[in-house]
């Protein structure tokens, strides 16, 4: 038997397809940032309210008097979803905010872009790794909570009232996730600092939020919540939760505007990722 | 002491790497260029050019700014050309850009590296990035880590490496997924003598001995001469000159260096006008280009005939130097 030389060998393996590469970017960004304390403290936090909500249908389950204050809705789940977005934000800042700025400081791009892959597969991989674990804060204990609530009163009957709650769940959770990993991709690649880009996307949420309700102060109505960010999620949540609206924007016009955040998110990050940057 | 089968993993019998699925009949060289034209706003990086590299290890040279990273870049699709068509492995740029980079290795010029990560997790990850399965892109990475010289380093993050140590790490990511073909845009950038003479030496062998083809970009001379068989100069975005090295450097013997007794001035005179060509040089040296049919008694005899002492005549061996300065002198 020949002694192994740690010389160069010609590799005579099996090549797997280049489609797969978004996975493995995907793959090896979870691993990395499940490696972080921080982030397991986050997520053990960000389901803290899946099981007091679970608790409250139990008890709403067994004892009946509290079936009023406790018992589940299409307002509940929404409320959910609504408190859940402080997680959205913490992770969307400590997960999101480096995933392109990092490989911009380090001078990852190239070297990304000279495998076999595309910017397409380079972005959808860095989009999944946040849209794993936002998800995993949104709709996964969102539908959990659903199949718990079926589970502890021991029938359909408040899943087949409210049939639309599971799709309604879906749209809304990928709908906010899609549009918060646009966002933040797009502030990680103008940057090669993490914590400007966390302060950035800080800025969209709160400062549009700011400028929102002192519109609000001044004109006396909610007509320009699509001014905000989390003004027009909330609205366009309503909308597909089939909830009274709260504010007098027409839904449309808060849709257009995140429709618009996710054109120029897209935008940014076409001109941004590149494999060399030209200045003309 | 270890003990293992001589074979590249997943398959028995130590093949070398197959065919991929577009390549057909072996290209007739392993990079072309046809009236490539480049632009950065209103310059011109690349001025209608057109090149053959061969199979086998070529020299880019050029001086800074001669445009040898924008090809590179071209190449590997990052920088969209404005005219020309580019062939890389007999596949075209434009519509076979994934399967050119599925066999192409790329060592980028500047530092560059997935931030977190120890060399060999780096280097794995690069070959799953280019198809390679993860098990056998792990034994990989070990693998080129230890040929590349960093085996003791493998497990330290690239952060915390020296200069040389990263241009190291980037060659190991650049073969990992065994490419047939190597772009290496300044490999012995900011490395100490002895490092860049250990990566001369790898360089060297992966294209001498390994039967991987390269092409080296770089304005170090000694670095081309010592690690390629050919050349390709580029100049103010043009290709100066073309081909294989021994050739361009010309036969050995009909260059001399000549040193004589007194003012050269006057000897270089006689021999212009008896049609050898003849430049002064640094100190007292003088270099004559004896053309075919005549030779060194000749220059004896002149020097003879005009009352001038030679000193010193030997054969000049041309060096890349003197092509070098040729080419880009002519431009």
């Amino acid at each position: 038997m020949p002694i192994h030389d740690q010389s160069y060998r010609r590799y005579g393996g099996a090549r797997e397809s280049a489609q797969r590469a978004w996975q493995v970017i995907a793959l090896a960004g979870i691993k990395s940032v499940l490696r972080k304390r921080v982030m397991l403290g986050i997520l053990f936090g960000a389901w803290v309210q899946f099981i007091v909500r679970l608790v409250a249908f139990y008890v709403s389950e067994s004892f009946q008097q509290t079936a009023a204050l406790l018992g589940p809705s299409a307002q509940t789940f929404r409320d959910f979803l609504s408190t859940q977005n402080f997680f959205v934000f913490l992770i969307a800042v400590y997960v999101g905010s480096g995933l392109i700025a990092s490989d911009r400081k380090a001078n990852a791009l190239q070297i990304y872009l000279s495998k076999p892959l595309t910017r397409i597969d380079y972005v959808a991989g860095k989009m999944a790794i946040l849209a794993s674990f936002l998800l995993f804060v949104t709709w996964v204990p969102a539908i959990l909570l659903l199949v718990g609530q079926i589970l502890l009163s021991g029938s359909f009957a408040f899943a087949r009232a409210n049939a639309t709650l599971f799709p309604s769940i879906t749209l809304f959770s990928f709908l906010e996730v899609f549009i918060v990993c646009c966002t933040v991709l797009a502030l990680s690649s103008l940057s090669t600092s993490t914590r400007y880009v966390a302060v950035m996307f800080a800025g969209v949420m709160f400062f549009t939020d700011t400028v929102f309700n002192v519109m609000r102060l001044v004109t006396g109505s909610t007509t320009v919540s699509w001014m905000s960010f989390t003004g027009s999620l909330a609205q366009v949540g309503d909308a597909i939760f089939r909830l009274p609206l709260r504010y007098t924007t027409p839904v449309s016009v808060s849709f257009i505007v995140l429709a618009a955040l996710v054109v120029i998110s897209l935008s940014v990050l076409e001109r941004r990722v590149r494999g060399v940057e030209v200045v003309a | 002491m270890t003990v293992a089968t001589d074979q590249p993993p997943g398959l028995p019998g130590g093949s070398p790497s197959p065919a991929p699925p577009l390549a057909g009949t072996p290209p007739a060289a392993a990079v072309s260029l046809d009236g490539v034209t480049v632009e950065y706003g209103k310059n011109k990086a690349l001025k209608d050019v057109s090149a053959s590299f061969p199979i086998g290890a070529v020299g880019l040279l050029g001086p800074n700014g001669a445009g040898k990273s924008t090809m590179i870049k071209s190449l590997l699709g990052f920088i969209a050309p404005t005219a020309g068509r580019m062939r890389v492995l007999g596949l075209d740029v434009t519509t076979h850009p994934q399967e050119i980079r599925a066999r192409i290795g790329y060592m980028p010029e500047n530092d560059g590296h997935m931030p977190g990560m120890n060399a060999v997790a780096f280097v794995a990850y690069c070959g799953e990035l280019a198809g390679l399965p993860a098990v056998d892109s792990m034994q990989r990475a070990h693998e080129v880590l230890y040929y590349v010289g960093l085996g003791e380093a493998r497990y330290r993050n690239v952060e915390t490496f020296s200069t040389g140590m990263k241009q190291r790490v980037k060659l190991a990511q650049a073969l990992v997924h065994d490419p047939d073909l190597l772009f290496l845009d300044e490999p012995t950038n900011g490395m100490d003598p002895k490092g860049r003479d250990e990566m001369l030496e790898l360089i060297r062998d992966l294209g001498h001995n390994k039967n991987v083809s390269l092409i080296l970009s770089s304005h170090l001379l000694p670095d081309v001469e010592y690690t390629c068989d050919h050349l390709v100069v580029l100049d103010k975005g043009r290709v100066a000159t073309s081909g294989r090295i021994g050739e361009l450097k010309g036969p050995a013997g009909s260059v001399y260096e000549l040193r004589i007794k007194g003012e050269p001035e006057a000897f270089i005179a006689v021999l212009q006008a008896n049609g050898l060509e003849c430049h002064a040089t640094d100190e007292d040296v003088m270099r004559v280009f004896v053309p075919g049919g005549k030779t060194a008694r000749d220059v004896f005899a002149l020097a003879a005939a005009h009352g001038h002492q030679v000193r010193h005549l030997r054969p000049s061996v041309p060096t890349l130097e003197d092509v070098f300065a040729k080419a880009v002198g002519q431009e």
